[in-house]
């Protein structure tokens, strides 16, 4: 089953632990700076969103790289940079339309998420499943759910049951 | 490692902005924070000099565990010598600005002497230097972090910064991070504006290591399940915030109300967590919109919530009808219950002022509360106030204070004096309710014993939270103690207030301790640091942290007889409640305190308790 990190930014408190994890498995230190993934406080809606690369099957990134360092991942479906053919060019992230691709000028190369090769520490490291990695044919399902629960259709008045 | 080993100097005076490594032996000895930045204090100056000169140092500085993936460890904290209360102050913050100042690469700021003229310190990782704040004095603390963002071009600098209060010497200003959080008490923002320094700019990107990372991912994994398997920390505090405490400590008996003179306040529902999770008639939306966590909390007690668009604060100033910081405990009991005010709107407005302008909502709503009292006595009247009906109750009163003060304007400036220097001035001195200058918190001590002895003593002037025994009396945390008596009391508070100073020094969050003791914390510094560090090195720690800071004290002028309790707590027996009829029996718990400190009679450190402690 292919799967895919699912946002719910209802849930983040914007607490930073999915910067922290991230920054911690790629770049072997605590540094939010470096992480792939970016949790955005819209103060005056007292709203916090968690941001990063979905994955896109057609991938501008991929599509727009002049060397060819963005390939694939057969087993998680993550768009991967190769540092090694990756000349810090930029072009995918002026190609990417939602800003997930970003330069390191530590290194002169490209930086995006990769799902940590199918087990992503920031999902781990939510604290209130803001952030969790899901079936991806059904990133949906919660929220159906939750919607299926609030419908009156089928009610027979014996009280609520669980819905799996 | 998880000391950043590296400190900055700034010398305001001559401009000069200078790197050091840290001492680590002094590390070594009081960890980070709170303890280290006070060993520097006491290095550096005389602990007689004027809190507002320029020989007065101010210190910011984070702890070993800040920056890392533990668990609340976003904390930074200003130490110095306070402008409120002229003891040793340290107020520490949470927010993200604690992250920011580890991720550049330093353990501390040391600022010396006082600039000229107005300017900001711009740290970009290495790159340190002093500009011109011309364009932000005179402005607040949400203009101003707007501001230094917008001229640098950068929305991910994190700034932390005084308001207009802390320009016009208003006693309590505190220093704001992140539009709403603050190293609140004891006039940390004072000392920072006396220096002409309107804010601290940071943007880090160096990162944060520990010392043995793969033992600290496991430590710190344990210590998160804790907190979130705790039904503290797990869930009343995400849920209903510290608000969930109104209505428990009113019921207790143990609500100061009208600056002290009763223990329930009537109105305590309106002003309640539960009151501010209920939808209001105008929108039928909530005051509360969220809650929200400071940098690395799992917790996530903070509140963000908007005021009623039809209330008279907001409704012709859109520019407030905006979710913002939300009312703590302490804030909504100060500015309501200590007031008389149960206007959940007014409360909120003021509380965003005193964040906008900084000011110390606990300080701020107390003294207006005994200027509420000089008031009603007619000590003094409209001429004094400005025409601002000062009665118990009034919430246009609190509300147009806040601002005042927030200016340093009118009547407000008076108000900016703290409630003792307000109370003296107008002969009155009886009625602050204060220690060592500073204002009493949310828990009236006739009701909760130990907080007597917690308040008397406390190194920083009134404050729950260098020793904060509700958790036990009340909360029954670690374990229950009768809240009435005074037996065992000493030993508590001496075992609060030990422990704290560690957490404090650590960079992390005390609110953990309602979950974690000792036993989970010492593991994940001891993965963190090098060196071994175990519950019982951690305790003393903090015991040799709060000898130095009495150290301080006593140096600066204080002695034993500052540890006490206004007449109204020692002799006014609670009207109401299960206290009734109790005074706070201090008398019975200080010199058995004293002892079990190893201190003499009158509370110095004996030369004994000195040695054994290496200060």
């Amino acid at each position: 089953m292919l799967k895919a990190l699912n946002i719910d930014p209802g849930k983040c408190t914007g607490c930073l632990q999915c910067e922290l994890a991230c920054s911690y498995e790629n770049e072997g230190l605590f540094n939010p700076a470096k992480s792939r993934i970016k949790v955005f406080n819209f103060h005056d809606q007292g709203r916090f969103v968690p941001y990063t690369c979905t994955q896109c099957d057609e991938a501008w990134c991929m599509h727009a790289c002049p060397v060819d360092a963005i390939t694939v991942n057969r087993a998680t479906g993550a768009k991967e940079v190769n540092d090694n053919l990756c000349v810090g060019c930029k072009v995918c992230t002026i190609a990417c339309p939602f800003g997930t691709v970003n330069y390191n000028s530590a290194t002169g190369k490209v930086i995006k998420c990769d799902l940590c090769g199918g087990d992503p520490e920031c999902a781990k490291a939510c604290p209130t499943d803001a952030i969790t990695y899901v079936d991806a044919d059904w990133t949906g399902l919660d929220k159906m759910r939750q919607w299926a629960a609030k419908t009156d259709a089928g009610n027979t008045g014996t009280g609520q049951q669980a819905a799996h | 490692m998880a000391w950043a080993r590296r400190i900055l100097r700034v010398n305001l005076t001559d401009g000069a902005c200078t790197h050091e490594p840290l001492n680590m032996d002094w590390a070594r000895q009081y960890l980070g924070q709170r303890g280290l930045a006070t060993k520097y204090l006491m290095e550096e100056i005389d602990p007689k000099v004027d809190p507002l000169s320029p020989e007065n140092k101010m210190i910011m500085a984070t702890g070993p565990l800040t920056g890392t993936c533990a668990s609340t460890a976003g904390r930074y904290s200003v130490i110095t010598k306070g402008a409120l209360t002229g003891a040793i102050a340290c107020s520490n913050s949470g927010g993200f600005f604690g992250n920011e100042m580890k991720n550049a690469g330093l353990d501390m700021i040391i600022f010396e002497g006082a600039a000229k003229t107005p300017v900001y310190l711009f740290i970009d990782n290495d790159d340190c230097r002093l500009i011109d704040a011309a364009d932000f004095w005179g402005k607040s603390v949400w203009d101003t972090e707007e501001g230094i963002k917008e001229k640098h071009g950068d929305p991910q600098i994190r700034i932390a910064s005084i308001g207009v209060s802390g320009e016009k010497g208003v006693k309590f200003a505190c220093v704001v991070n992140d539009m709403h959080r603050a190293a609140g008490r004891s006039g940390v923002g004072t000392v920072m504006g006396s220096k002409n320094l309107k804010a601290v700019a940071i943007r880090g990107t160096l990162g944060v290591r520990v010392d043995d990372m793969a033992r600290f991912l496991e430590t710190t994994a344990a210590g998160k399940a804790v907190l979130a398997e705790n039904a503290v920390t797990g869930q009343g505090l995400p849920t209903f915030g510290t608000q969930v405490l109104m209505n428990v400590i009113n019921e207790v008996g143990a609500l100061p109300t009208r600056n002290h003179r009763d223990v329930q306040f009537e109105g305590a529902n309106k002003i309640s967590a539960e009151a501010m999770a209920e939808p209001r008639e105008s929108d039928g939306k909530p005051n509360l919109v969220r809650n929200a966590a400071c940098f690395g909390c799992t917790i996530a007690c903070g509140r963000v919530s908007t005021i009623d668009r039809t209330h008279y604060t907001v409704a012709e100033r859109p520019e407030y009808q905006i979710a913002s910081g939300g009312l703590e405990y302490e804030a909504a009991w100060a500015l309501g219950a200590a007031t008389g005010v149960d206007d959940l709107d007014a409360l909120t407005f003021a509380n965003f002022i005193c964040n906008e302008q900084g000011l110390d909502p606990i300080s701020f709503g107390a003294t207006v509360g005994a200027a509420m009292e000089l008031f009603e006595e007619g000590v003094i009247t409209d001429k004094e106030t400005g025409g601002i009906d000062c009665t118990f109750g009034s919430a246009r009163a609190l509300t147009d204070l806040a601002e005042l003060c927030g200016r340093g304007e009118g009547f407000g400036a008076e108000i900016g004096l703290g409630s003792k220097l307000l109370c003296e001035k107008y002969g009155k001195p009886d009625l602050s309710m204060s220690v060592k200058g500073q204002e009493f918190p949310a828990y009236d001590s006739r009701g909760v014993q130990g907080m007597g002895l917690t308040y008397a003593t406390s190194n920083r002037g009134a404050c729950h939270l260098r020793s904060y025994t509700v958790s036990s009396e009340i909360l029954g945390v670690p374990e229950k103690t009768d809240p009435l008596v005074t037996d065992g009391k000493a030993s508590l508070v001496k075992a609060f207030q030990d422990a704290t100073a560690a957490v404090d020094s650590a960079g992390i969050c005390v609110f953990t301790t309602f979950a974690w003791t000792l036993e989970d914390i010492a593991p994940q510094i001891d993965a963190a640091c090098e060196g071994e560090w175990t519950s019982e090195s951690l305790l003393e720690v903090g015991e040799r942290i709060w000898n130095l800071e009495r150290q301080f004290n006593i140096a600066a002028g204080f002695t034993g007889k500052d540890d006490t309790l206004p007449k109204r707590l020692l002799k006014d027996a609670a009207k109401a409640g299960p206290a009734e009829g109790l005074t706070n029996g201090l008398d019975k718990m200080l010199p058995e305190y004293y002892d079990l400190r190893g201190w003499s009679p009158d509370g110095v450190p004996t030369n004994e308790t000195v040695s054994r402690l290496g200060l």
